[in-house]
């Protein structure tokens, strides 16, 4: 009972992830370059648009409602194209996770690519891995302070970098630079820029994997996204098990050849080891903290550097590649896995360095001893083979996906192409249905919105089409045409009647269609609707 | 087991330490959060205090504490609307002496009036014209291209400024149709009706309506006109075309004569309404359709 009970949290252990060099560590910095130069430099690419009109390629104009990228412009009646979007989106993140897994944490989240960036800071300016920790563990001197202050000075700058990139997307780039500057934009371009700020150098700097860990949602989302097939970064226990030292002399036969009975029947002094020589590389380079030799964790955001940490380490052993490799939780060899016995060629002689083969194991090259007649346990290993990478990528599953992401996507695209300069939306008056005029005849009353979404006035005619007599007429103008400015919409009422004596007067609702022509160009758009009569025949 | 140095209990099938208490054989893991959590939710506690001191939040016997900010929604929309009234102030004098005949070459400010004009009628005129305008038996349908009193900028505003057959305004217009009940013999009434109905084109009792002719010389003429196309200096209606303000069948024409009608609409200039909402609701009302044109200078 005089036991303190364990405390219920717990202090956040630092992570000094060692610098490695690979392939997946070259594919990073690829793709750290060209994510973050595009976030940074698009704001100020130019795009001519014509007189009155931004200029800037991608450009969020919220003030007048307008979303401009390249040659597109949206406008806010266009807005399922954003939802488009993100229903590609989301589709694109199903098709990925259920392919390559977490492959969106590990290669292109921001929390990622910034973590990475800053950790690239770190080991510029406090050195690697170990001389990480011996500052961390340092006293506080001037030579601490002098460091961990220029650290955070060009921390800093690449988080007022961030902020102010992703205000100059809402506005004209060039001139809200100059009055960031100056002291004269806006409040809130400052405060934007201040809050992202803010979160990149604590979260980049300090928060790191917590982030993923505790703060995001993503890790739960995908973990019921993945399934047996999927690609994810891996340990391929069954080969590395065992783990321990190798020790000199020993080392090429225990790596291939030995058996548990064989080792512990007649050469006890050499140890059934696995191809893990338990260096840690793999613990050391991860930037979650996490040993991935434990198995899929919550933790992994599967950015492969234990991959090239291993790769590096099997290369200097004279190991295969792929200890720890990208693998499918189903691709394992038809046995349980720890009985190595059934994977390793039994029978042999390990002190003897007898002639070997090569033998494909598993996408390795395994060293078997030729000339050996008989394994007392066929080699289940040498006939089985992992599934080719294309059949866990092109799946049922994946393929679905893809098909469903290409139509929305398709469907997009369409719409982008189809969609005309002009447009007009008829919202007909219904209070009330129908004025009767002087003469009997009977009038309705439309509020047309004529769209212009060109860069000049243009001269819009309007005219209907009805199996019945109809005329139209429109409020405030002798003629059937009216100009609308430029870039914008205007609002037009517009009369409908018939006469006394025609049908559509009396009857209880007649279909016309509405038209808008541009006298210029002759481009033209319509919309359906529908005349009420008196209903009193 | 006091001993804080004692190895901790780890639970076999995970090898995650736990916290010592065991249910029917359940351990609990511990899974410690981490600390930095914890101070999260004591910084959201400090910002909630702060925020009702700064804010208004606790209540009060008979009120609530104001926040030593000062803030109130209430506050907040009393300085948008000075702001609004500030921004459309230029406007609004401009338009208080805007000829209105002319207003739709400033579109802007053609624009403003159309859109405040309808602010205004929705709060001031639909209770008796209806919501869209158009009216009901006894309130004009503003509609149609039917005016008893006229219907071009110049004449709505003059009718909204000062308004009909009231007591309050001297300059509001004015007239009034007698009672024919007390005038004319029994039986003469619905020759009339016959009469009126034949002038409108419905359908009616030619004989009697015949008989009737003399009888609206004598007593209708003079407002409704010969022809009965009514008279506008007056308010006197036009009895020829197919809009009745009370009705066009026999029953309401009946009545109409017998008892007379007396419309009543209140004065609408200033105080009640600003003479920039006079100019802007007879500019709303002229573009709703029946507007008619302006007399040439």
């Amino acid at each position: 009972m005089a036991d303190t009970p364990p405390s219920l949290y717990v202090a956040r252990e630092p992570i000094f992830p060692r610098r490695v060099s690979g392939f997946f560590r070259t594919l990073k910095w690829w793709i750290m370059g060209i994510t973050l130069g595009i976030y940074y430099l698009l704001p100020f690419v130019r795009w001519d648009r014509g007189p009155n009109m931004p200029d800037q390629a991608v450009l969020a104009d919220l003030a007048s409602r307008r979303f401009f990228f390249f040659w597109i412009e949206i406008w806010p009646h266009e807005f399922y194209f954003v939802a488009g979007l993100l229903i590609m989106a989301g589709l694109g993140l199903f098709l990925f996770t259920s392919a390559l897994g977490r492959v969106w944490c590990g290669y292109t989240c921001p929390q990622t690519v910034w973590t990475d960036l800053f950790l690239l800071v770190e080991r510029w300016i406090e050195g690697d891995r170990n001389a990480r920790i011996r500052l961390n563990r340092a006293k506080w001197d001037f030579h601490k302070l002098g460091l961990r202050v220029s650290k955070w000075v060009v921390w800093l700058l690449i988080s007022v970098a961030t902020g102010g990139a992703w205000v100059f997307y809402f506005t004209d780039a060039p001139t809200l630079a100059v009055n960031l500057v100056n002291f004269d934009a806006p409040y809130v371009a400052y405060a934007s820029i201040a809050i992202l700020t803010a979160t990149t150098f604590i979260f980049g700097g300090f928060m790191r994997e917590q982030v993923c860990i505790y703060m995001c949602p993503w890790p739960r989302i995908q973990a019921a996204m993945m399934d047996e097939g999927t690609l994810t970064v891996g340990y391929r226990d069954w080969r590395g098990e065992p783990r321990g030292k190798h020790r000199k002399g020993a080392r090429a036969a225990a790596a291939s050849t030995t058996t548990t009975a064989y080792a512990e029947a007649d050469v006890p002094d050499i140890e059934p080891l696995g191809d893990c020589i338990d260096c840690m590389a793999c613990v050391n380079v991860c930037p979650m903290g996490i040993d991935i030799r434990d198995g899929q964790q919550l933790e992994c955001i599967t950015c492969a550097l234990c991959i090239d940490a291993c790769n590096e380490m099997m290369d200097k052993i004279g190991k295969p590649r792929g200890l720890i490799d990208y693998l499918a939780l189903d691709d394992v060899p038809p046995t349980e896995p720890g009985d190595l016995a059934a994977v390793r060629p039994m029978g042999t002689d390990a002190v003897d360095p007898a002639p070997t083969v090569s033998v494909p194991v598993e996408g390795r090259v395994a060293d078997v001893p030729a000339g050996n007649p008989a394994p007392t346990i066929a080699v289940a290993s040498t006939e089985w083979k992992p599934k080719p990478i294309w059949k866990h990528i092109f799946r049922l599953r994946t393929m679905i996906y893809t098909a469903l992401w290409s139509l929305v996507g398709i469907g997009l695209v369409v719409a982008l192409f189809i969609r005309s300069d002009i447009e007009l939306t008829v919202s007909p008056v219904r209070n009330p249905t129908f004025v009767m005029q002087s003469d009997g005849s009977i009038r309705n009353i439309y509020d047309v919105r004529l769209r212009n979404k060109s860069g000049d006035n243009r001269l819009f005619h309007l005219s209907l089409t009805s199996d019945e007599t109809l005329r139209i007429e429109l409020e405030g103008r002798p003629e059937l045409s009216v100009t609308v400015p430029a870039n914008e919409t205007l609002l037009q009422r517009v009369y409908v009647t018939a006469r006394p004596q025609d049908p559509a007067s009396s009857a209880d609702r007649t279909d016309l269609r509405l038209w808008v022509e541009d006298v210029e160009t002759q481009s033209r758009a319509s919309s359906a609707t529908i005349f009420n009569g008196t209903g009193v025949e | 087991m006091s001993d804080p140095k004692a190895k901790k209990p780890v639970d076999d099938v995970t090898g995650t330490e736990t916290t010592g208490h065991t249910w029917d054989g359940i351990e609990e893991l511990n899974s410690p959060l981490p600390r930095w959590w914890l101070w999260t939710f004591y910084a959201t506690v400090v910002w909630g205090i702060a925020y009702t001191i700064a804010y208004p939040a606790w209540p009060m016997v008979s009120s609530a504490t104001s926040g030593i900010l000062g803030y109130s929604t209430r506050g907040e929309v009393a300085q948008d609307i000075d702001a609004f009234r500030e921004a459309s102030a230029a406007r609004d004098s401009q338009l208080a002496s805007a000829d209105l005949a002319t207003l739709s070459e400033n579109e802007d400010l053609y624009r403003y009036a159309v859109s405040s004009g309808a602010a205004v009628f929705r709060n001031n005129c639909s209770q008796c014209h209806g919501s869209g305008a158009a009216g009901a038996k006894g309130y004009p349908n503003l509609l149609d291209d039917d005016w008893l009193w006229g219907g071009n900028h110049e004449a709505i505003a003059y009718t909204v400024r000062h308004g009909i057959r009231n007591e309050a305004d001297d300059d509001a217009r004015y007239s009034e149709m007698p009672a024919f009940g007390e005038i004319l013999e029994e039986g003469e009434i619905p020759m009339l009706v016959e009469y009126v109905r034949g002038l409108a084109g419905a359908e009616h009792d030619a004989a009697m309506a015949e008989g009737a002719a003399e009888l609206y010389a004598d007593n209708c003429a003079a407002c409704h006109g010969d022809n009965g196309m009514g008279d506008r200096e007056q308010g006197a209606p036009n009895l020829t075309d197919a809009i009745w303000l009370y009705g066009g069948d026999r029953d309401a024409l009946t009545e109409t004569i017998t008892y007379s009608r007396y419309g009543v609409m209140p004065p609408w200039g200033p105080p009640r309404l600003t003479e920039a909402q006079v100019q802007a609701v007879a500019t709303y009302v002229h573009q709703l359709g029946g507007g008619e044109a302006d007399p040439a200078e």
